[in-house]
């Protein structure tokens, strides 16, 4: 059964006073412990489509099914409580935190928020995160501004795994990061799925981090399905032209080994 | 091959909360005329210090040492097509005279180890190659023993157009004042100028009266390629250009940059944290750490025989259409 069920969903934003449609009937699934990729050019929706997910935006068509429940349904308190199975980490943690708070804090509003640990519990709880993403419990006084991007990222990934999620978004997650950061940062997530049977949506704009982590992949142009698949032979032998364009697109070390 | 410039012992550093940070440690190459040669790193590596320290772009604090210097008969070379106005005036009345190449009279910027204060500042304002409002006379032209300039000898091309170009100015006009400025046009023949360069950035000429905001970004990109070409400059240096743009765009772009450059036989200086990228592009690569150069070859010998481990973790760490993925290590399943 899967997680996560997206049906017809759509959003319209107004362009010049035109409707403008964002998303446009989109449906996909993804399954527990599973990496399902959303890939695209700029403008494709795939931001969109996970703000709506996420329930930050609301659609004007569709439906969203998530642990078995109508995820669009929920309000209040059964919002919040679901809304702690689903977290999210964005491209730039630095914008999505509050600079001057410090990591322990940061860490500490989650638990306290959804009620997982009691005050005198969540310093263990924070440094067993912090440990859990391979950082240093030391860490935990220091202020988001002072410590270095991939530090940021994994606390990003701490905050979103301290509710014990089963769905995280990951929206160009690693795409600010320095290759050699990159790397770790992704196997870390690979780890953490491995362990805790996480499953991602994981957007980006590039087909070799996607190839190296995604199980499956949705190709978008312009607000709907172009083609999906399994993501290596989705990406071996793309079917449609705007999949064609991103993996001709991408730029390779060795000359012409793609298809 | 002849050098168009020679960095020697080029060393950066900046103060950052009283602290003397260094950006660039003895840093030596050649960047030979007409080649494409791309400085790849990470965060910190010192790269765009680099483009900035040959652009003489460098911020007011930062304390330079070492020396880069042209060559006064290959920046001449780029003018010959150019009004006799704009020849650069190569007597030398400043720095040292270079003395490694024999009979061609060199401009040099020796900065020993002096604060980078007015002999590199004054070009900061030249960046855009724009006066107040495009309508006030420039000073005389620049003649600091032959030294390069700005927006005439160098195109600099940045990450993010929405900030290097002007949010309240058609486009058209940002670029017709670089041609105005550097190629000393009036008017009509400065939008001439334009219409032509847009043509070869392929824009529509409608773009001309285009604001920024109403541009996508690829499109942005290419105006201030437009512009950073517009006076026909013997070096292009492209900072991280399409970084901030979706795949298909930045393949576009580069290839658009690939195209001009052996168009107008201009020297490439491609600043990339892509090696991929950057092995696109460039006949040479040379890869920078911690403000080190650390290996400097021929692109194929660096993507298939690098000499320096930091530069085969690079490689390793590229996740390209032909890596193995990470995801068979663990062996999960959907």
């Amino acid at each position: 059964m899967s997680l996560l069920t997206v049906s017809n969903l759509a959003k319209r934003y107004r362009r010049r006073g035109r409707p403008f449609p964002a998303v446009d009937d989109v449906s996909f699934e993804v399954n527990p412990a599973e990496t399902l990729a959303l890939a695209g050019p700029s403008g494709s929706g795939k931001s969109t489509i996970a703000r709506l997910v996420l329930r930050l935006i609301e659609p004007d068509a569709g439906s969203i099914e998530f642990e078995g429940a109508d995820f669009l349904a929920l309000s209040g308190a059964a919002l919040r409580t679901r809304r702690a199975r689903l977290q999210m980490v964005f491209q730039d943690p630095l914008a999505a935190f509050n600079p001057r708070a410090t990591v322990a804090r940061v860490l500490d509003d989650p638990l306290r928020i959804h009620g997982l640990a009691s005050r005198t519990e969540r310093p263990r709880r924070i440094a067993a995160l912090l440990e859990r993403v391979g950082l240093e419990t030391g860490l935990a006084g220091r202020a988001i501004h002072e410590i270095s991007g991939g530090q940021r990222q994994r606390v990003a990934i701490a905050r979103a795994i301290a509710t014990k999620p089963s769905l995280i978004v990951l929206d160009e997650a690693v795409s600010a990061l320095d290759v050699s950061v990159r790397g770790q940062i992704l196997e870390l997530l690979l780890d953490l799925q491995r362990q805790e049977r996480i499953a991602y949506l994981f957007i980006s704009h590039d087909l070799g981090v996607i190839r190296a982590v995604a199980h499956r992949v949705v190709i978008l142009e312009a607000g709907r399905i172009a083609e999906s698949g399994d993501a290596r032979a989705v990406i071996a032998n793309p079917q449609s032209a705007i999949g064609k364009a991103l993996v001709a697109a991408t730029p390779r070390l060795h000359g012409n080994t793609a298809s | 091959m002849t050098a168009l410039l020679s960095i020697r012992n080029l060393s950066v550093s900046y103060r950052r909360d009283g602290v003397e940070v260094a950006a660039l440690k003895d840093i030596s190459l050649d960047l030979e005329a007409g080649e494409r040669l791309a400085i790849i790193g990470e965060s910190g590596s010192g790269k765009s210090t680099l483009a900035l320290a040959v652009a003489s772009l460098l911020a007011g604090g930062a304390r330079i040492g070492g020396s880069i210097e042209w060559s006064a008969s290959q920046l001449q070379t780029s003018r010959s097509f150019a009004p006799p106005s704009v020849l650069p005036d190569i007597s030398p009345t400043r720095g040292e005279i270079g003395s490694s190449l024999v009979g061609i009279p060199s401009a040099t910027s020796t900065f020993g180890e002096s604060e980078n204060g007015s002999s590199i500042s004054p070009q900061v304002g030249e960046m855009s190659g724009r006066t107040e409002g495009g309508a006030v006379e420039r000073q005389p032209l620049d003649n600091r023993g032959g030294a390069p300039l700005l927006g005439r000898d160098i195109g600099f091309v940045f990450q993010d157009p929405s900030s290097s170009l002007d949010p309240v100015m058609p486009v058209g006009k940002q670029i017709a004042e670089v041609a105005r400025t550097h190629l000393r046009l009036d008017w009509p023949n400065a939008y001439a100028k334009t219409r032509t360069l847009l043509e070869r950035v392929r824009l529509p000429e409608a773009t001309l009266h285009a604001y920024p905001h109403q541009l996508s970004g690829g499109q942005k990109q290419r105006v201030a390629i437009a512009a950073a070409i517009a006076a026909a400059p013997r070096l292009l240096i492209a900072d991280e250009a399409t970084s901030a743009l979706d795949t298909i765009v930045q393949a576009e772009i580069v290839a658009l940059i690939g195209q001009l450059v052996a168009e107008d036989g201009m020297t490439l200086l491609f600043i990339s944290h892509d090696i991929a990228l950057a092995a696109t592009l460039a006949k040479r690569i040379a890869v920078l750490r911690h403000g080190q150069l650390v290996e400097l070859g021929e692109t194929s010998q660096i993507i298939n025989a690098p000499r320096h481990a930091y530069a085969r973790a690079l490689l390793d760490a590229h996740l390209g259409l032909d890596a193995g993925p990470l995801l068979d290590r663990q062996g999960a399943s959907a």
